[in-house]
């Protein structure tokens, strides 16, 4: 699910989505209730097909990078 | 597996979708980063131009004033701004039908994230109408001298968290009504109205990542709390605030209010760490830095700190590309220093250097890490500069001087 996310133009969006699926799916490791698990991946695809709209939707509008996304790349 | 062939269809769809894509019109201020400084003092060599100027966008740090869109905001609103553009009031049809809908719905969002009744919500074209609605009840009431206590649940500028729901029990028993403009404090702190004793309450749709130019009021049926209008007209909201409810802003108001019911603890744990982190790291590496405001009754979203001996317009001029701003924007076209820091007691020295760092739901830890850097090197800088900051190095109690007038 991390993978559409990497497209979002807008670093706040990108870095905001990336992190919140991850802790997302870490909290939620432990659930063993089938039908709590089968809520849970409903949301996900929901969310998931509203990720994409919004990328496409960020990548028309687009507009110029932060300052420091051009500055992460030279120290790394 | 679902990933797989997830992502399979949306990296086709992207690299098809970026081909030929229009380009939007950009009407950003940009900002212009030299990356080396000019080597020659003639202009007309410009074909031989040293600097490749990138255009970058300052980091956003300025929450309060207001606050960017969330995508799920966006998403729930779209639908209703393209194929639903229905008048909600209108009984006779189906677009009317499901933009009500869509509107007791977002009332219904808005109402469970302050444990009100979606009866009790009222919408607004923001939290300034709302407040103003429920000041102009003063006048309709009948108490003999009190009749309306108004506090604000969370500060813009410093961040202070007022004791609400002592306020509430106080003004119950006195039977004062209590307003209270919640506009900061909605979806980051835990509020219910009926805990708190509140009878009337502002919110705003631009603070909680909602969009601009909405907001609701709650106004309390049991016991029954009297409002008058503002503007009359064709009596919808219950009479209470005419004109036609604009479906697509109370939608987004409404996936705004939801989305922040939510995430608010994970969001409230993150901006705390976020702030704890700023604050140390600002005062690891400067003296004389106060934070002003109480630091235990305080939301960590809002930081306001004042740096001794530096002058706050200089400051904020030298952060170009951070958005940062001094006191509230409400009151930042007027050269005064903030109201409210003048009413906590600030000396004037320190009120005039004080600066607002705002933390939200998308701030990431390099941008509060850049801040805090940039905020460090500018500080000492400009320290070096000033004259006072020599006088106190040296030893001088500047309380103690006496400054001739020339």
């Amino acid at each position: 699910m991390l993978t559409p996310f990497l497209f979002f133009p807008l670093n706040l969006f990108r870095t905001y989505a990336i992190r919140r699926i991850r802790d997302a799916f870490r909290e939620n490791k432990n659930v063993k209730d089938p039908v709590e698990i089968q809520t849970l991946v409903n949301n996900a695809k929901r969310d998931l097909g509203m990720i994409r709209r919004q990328v496409h939707i960020g990548q028309l509008y687009s507009t110029d990078k932060l300052i420091i996304e051009n500055q992460e790349k030279p120290k790394t | 597996m679902l990933v797989r062939t997830a992502w399979k269809r949306v990296a086709a769809a992207l690299l098809a979708a970026q081909g030929p894509r229009p380009e939007a019109p950009t009407r950003s201020l940009r900002l212009r980063v030299a990356e080396r400084a000019p080597q020659s003092a003639v202009p007309s060599d410009a074909a031989a131009a040293p600097a490749v100027e990138s255009v970058l966008r300052p980091l956003y740090m300025d929450v309060q004033a207001t606050t960017p869109l969330d995508p799920r905001v966006l998403d729930a609103m779209l639908p209703y701004l393209v194929n639903y553009y229905g008048n909600p009031h209108s009984r006779t049809h189906a677009y009317g039908w499901e933009s009500e809908a869509a509107m007791e719905r977002a009332r219904q969002q808005v109402a469970s994230l302050i444990g009100a009744d979606p009866r009790e919500i009222i919408f607004t074209s923001g939290a300034t109408e709302s407040n103003n609605i429920a000041i102009k009840e003063l006048e309709a009431a009948i108490q003999p001298d009190t009749s309306l206590v108004s506090v604000m649940t969370v500060n813009n500028e410093i961040g202070v968290k007022q004791p609400i729901a002592e306020i509430g029990r106080i003004c119950s028993s006195k039977k004062v009504y209590f307003h209270t403009d919640a506009a900061q404090a909605v979806g980051k702190i835990p509020l219910d109205v009926n805990d708190m004793k509140i009878d009337l309450m502002s919110i705003s749709g631009h603070k909680i990542y909602g969009p601009k130019g909405v907001g609701a009021i709650y106004i309390r049926r049991r016991p029954r709390v009297r409002v008058e209008a503002l503007q009359s007209g064709g009596g919808q909201e219950r009479g209470m605030r005419s004109g036609t409810v604009p479906t697509p802003l109370v939608v987004g108001l409404g996936a705004a209010c939801e989305v922040a019911q939510q995430e608010m603890e994970y969001d409230h744990r993150r901006i705390s760490k976020l702030a704890e982190q700023l604050t140390q790291k600002i005062m690891k590496n400067l003296p004389d830095v106060v934070m002003n405001g109480d630091p235990e009754h305080h939301y960590p979203g809002c930081i306001n700190l004042s740096f001794a001996y530096v002058e706050g317009e200089s400051l904020l001029m030298a952060l170009k590309d951070v958005a940062l701003s001094s006191g509230s924007a409400c009151t930042s076209a007027s050269l005064e220093p903030s109201y409210v820091l003048r009413a906590i007691g600030t000396d004037e020295d320190l009120a005039h250097s004080s600066i607002r760092f705002g933390i939200g739901r998308f701030t990431t830890e390099e941008e509060v890490d850049y801040t805090a850097e940039k905020c460090i090197h500018h500080v000492k800088r400009l320290r070096e500069m000033s004259p006072l900051w020599e006088m106190v190095q040296d030893g001088i109690d500047l309380k103690s001087i006496k400054w001739t007038q020339h």
